[in-house]
């Protein structure tokens, strides 16, 4: 960081800068580094190994001021509860047909739309690209209002196919936005080889484009998915009866305004967190550069 | 207690199986529609994009734009649960709906004024926490050292875990005798605090929620932009003998901005967009705890008001129009959208 830690600024061996790496600190600044990461892991896990420590508390001692994480007399009596005596695959297999079925669809939407975005220099190409932006910024709560109404003139209530119709286009304009920044970073060069042998722009697109953006095509998946699996807004505007209710909903009745079912809350939380964090930290990689593709090539 | 059994499965199956098939059936028409139309008969230079496009835009269309005018219509109407199906429409009720939201409490007690100020504080609060802790965070890790990788996944937790499961469960740890933050406060010999009831200390709840959630996504995207900044840059500064301080402001911070313009505008818009955090941190229903869209969504819903919070998602929209238009003309943030 600083001239006091002994290196000639030649010596192209140790290359030294305070924000790129800490070679050159001293072993107590690298301790506070270490400690301050600790610190923030700390506050980052703490609230999640609460839930698992309460999922893991016998029925009779669910209110505790104790503080440990697994408790001393731990059982799986939650868990037993949540998956034998409530509706979890119910909810389970409700969030899943929904979400999954409105993955797919948006992808394959979204991926010929930003196709022509991307090749094409169409009269509307710019203000279509602001109307996407734009559309991210109206508030969900908005959307919701004439939505109910049209759905309920429509006898779209507690239908899966109301929820996923509004869920599949929602997330269309975010998609095109990264396929189409994906897109961009393949050579036109490529269509043009194809069509030079005789293949059509749209073969050219099944043939070369869709194959060489699988792994955009499973960031925007991953998206998509991620989006309806964990919303609750529309949910729980659109499915009132208990038949129909997806996980969010389902934890949402466990945790009742006047009763609260924490053993059986938390354990139905800890089923559905695990498998997602668990997608999303395998993924995260994929995740972020998708993300970050747009602006820094920007 | 319903129990998953084979009749909810089958019509699960088939109403998916009916979406699929309206959808395809739709998109084929209209795909030989505009062939018919653009290619055959216009022999139009842009028939193919459009025939791609189409399917995408029917359905924006249909749910996104269309709704948008028909609540401008609901907007101007008396359009509430006693008048649901035949509300009246008029230029006066528009109007009336407009000054209702500036005059009168927009649920029970609260006016519109504070609610703004609450949202833009909250909004505030937010994004300078989140681009502060965040890019501290990402400072530290962008570091060769033993246990990065470890740190970093370790710190995404609050973003993986489903937003609802976090959102609940703060909720319950704000609760006062068993809530883990109360029972550290008299651990450490201070008083206990009233997390739902007391209503700066329910802000404060979702505050502390709202800031655990959101700093790993900024952290994150600001750690991939310290990553691209090539250590040249700090080697020659050094050289020319500028202090840690001096390297953070001249090289990292304009370095990083293409980067954090667009992460602070969507952190700006998704924060005062947020339903979920202060919906459920705010048991009580207090609405000194409201943000905008949350009261958006009570009188929608609870109050069943819907001429009348058909008028005023209008405004909220309006207001965060022109930020962003406002914000973008100060930092060039959709300088790319044209240059591809």
């Amino acid at each position: 960081m600083n001239s006091s830690n002994g290196y000639t600024i030649h010596d192209k061996s140790k290359k030294r800068s305070f924000f790129y790496r800490s070679k050159g600190d001293s072993p107590f600044k690298r301790i506070l580094i270490h400690l301050v990461l600790v610190l923030a892991c700390v506050i980052a896990v703490y609230p999640v190994l609460r839930i698992l420590s309460v999922s893991l508390r016998p029925g009779d001692r669910l209110l505790s001021t104790s503080l440990a994480i697994i408790p001393k007399d731990a059982s799986l009596g939650n868990y037993r509860e949540v998956l034998f005596d409530k509706n979890f695959f119910l909810w389970l297999w409700n969030s899943l047909i929904i979400t999954i079925t409105t993955a797919v669809i948006g992808v394959i939407l979204a991926s010929t739309s930003a196709y022509a975005f991307s090749r094409w220099r169409f009269p509307g190409r710019g203000p279509g690209l602001v109307f996407l932006l734009t559309t991210q910024m109206i508030p969900a709560a908005m959307l919701m209002i004439p939505i109910y109404i049209l759905a309920a003139r429509l006898h779209l209530i507690n239908t899966y196919k109301g929820l996923i119709f509004a869920y599949s286009v929602s997330s269309i304009p975010f998609s095109i936005w990264i396929l189409k920044g994906y897109y961009d970073t393949i050579p036109v060069e490529l269509d043009e080889a194809a069509m030079i042998d005789g293949v059509s722009k749209l073969a050219s697109f099944y043939r070369i484009i869709l194959p060489l953006s699988t792994p955009a095509m499973a960031i925007v998946f991953l998206f998509n998915f991620m989006t309806a699996w964990n919303d609750f807004l529309l949910a729980r505007i659109m499915l009132q009866r208990e038949t129909m209710y997806t996980w969010t909903l389902g934890l949402q009745s466990l945790q009742g305004q006047f009763q609260t079912e924490w053993g059986a809350y938390s354990a139905a939380s800890i089923l559905i967190a695990i498998p997602v964090m668990a997608l999303f930290l395998f993924s995260s990689k994929w995740l972020i550069s998708g993300l970050t593709l747009g602006s820094v090539k920007g | 207690m319903h129990s998953l059994n084979l009749a909810i499965i089958r019509n699960s199956l088939g109403q998916v199986g009916f979406t699929i098939i309206v959808i395809v059936l739709a998109s084929a028409v209209i795909e030989m529609v505009l062939y018919a139309v653009l290619k055959v008969i216009l022999k139009n230079k842009y028939a193919i994009p459009i025939m791609l496009l189409a399917p995408a835009a029917v359905g924006l269309i249909m749910l996104v734009v269309y709704p948008v005018f028909y609540e401008f219509k609901i907007a101007f109407s008396n359009m509430s649960l006693r008048h649901f199906k035949n509300p009246s429409y008029g230029l006066a009720r528009g109007w009336n709906n407009l000054k209702l939201i500036f005059t009168q409490p927009v649920l029970k007690q609260v006016m519109f004024f504070p609610l703004l100020l609450r949202t833009i504080l909250w909004t505030v609060i937010q994004l300078s926490f989140h681009v502060s802790l965040g890019l501290g965070l990402a400072i530290l890790l962008n570091r060769k050292m033993k246990l990065r990788g470890l740190y970093r996944t370790i710190l995404i937790i609050p973003w993986a875990i489903p937003q609802v499961i976090a959102a609940l469960t703060w909720r319950g740890e704000f609760q006062y005798q068993y809530g883990f933050i109360n029972i550290m406060l008299r651990d450490i010999g201070l008083t206990a605090i009233q997390w739902k009831s007391d209503p700066f200390w329910n802000f404060v709840a979702m505050n502390i929620t709202n800031i655990w959630l959101g700093v790993p996504f900024m952290m994150i995207i600001l750690l991939g932009g310290l990553q691209s900044i090539s250590a040249e840059y700090y080697e020659a500064a050094e050289i020319d003998g500028a202090s840690a301080w001096d390297r953070f402001k001249s090289i990292t911070l304009p370095m990083l901005s293409p980067v954090m313009a667009p992460a602070v505008i969507l952190g700006t818009i998704w924060t005062f967009n947020n339903f979920n955090i202060p919906f459920f941190i705010n048991e009580n229903e207090l609405e000194t705890s409201d943000i905008l869209v949350t009261a958006l969504f009570r009188a929608a819903f609870q109050y069943n008001r819907y001429g009348f919070a058909a008028a005023f998602a209008f405004v909220i929209f309006l207001v965060l129009f022109i930020f962003a238009v406002l914000y973008m003309r100060a930092t060039g943030g959709l300088k790319g959208v044209y240059e591809k």
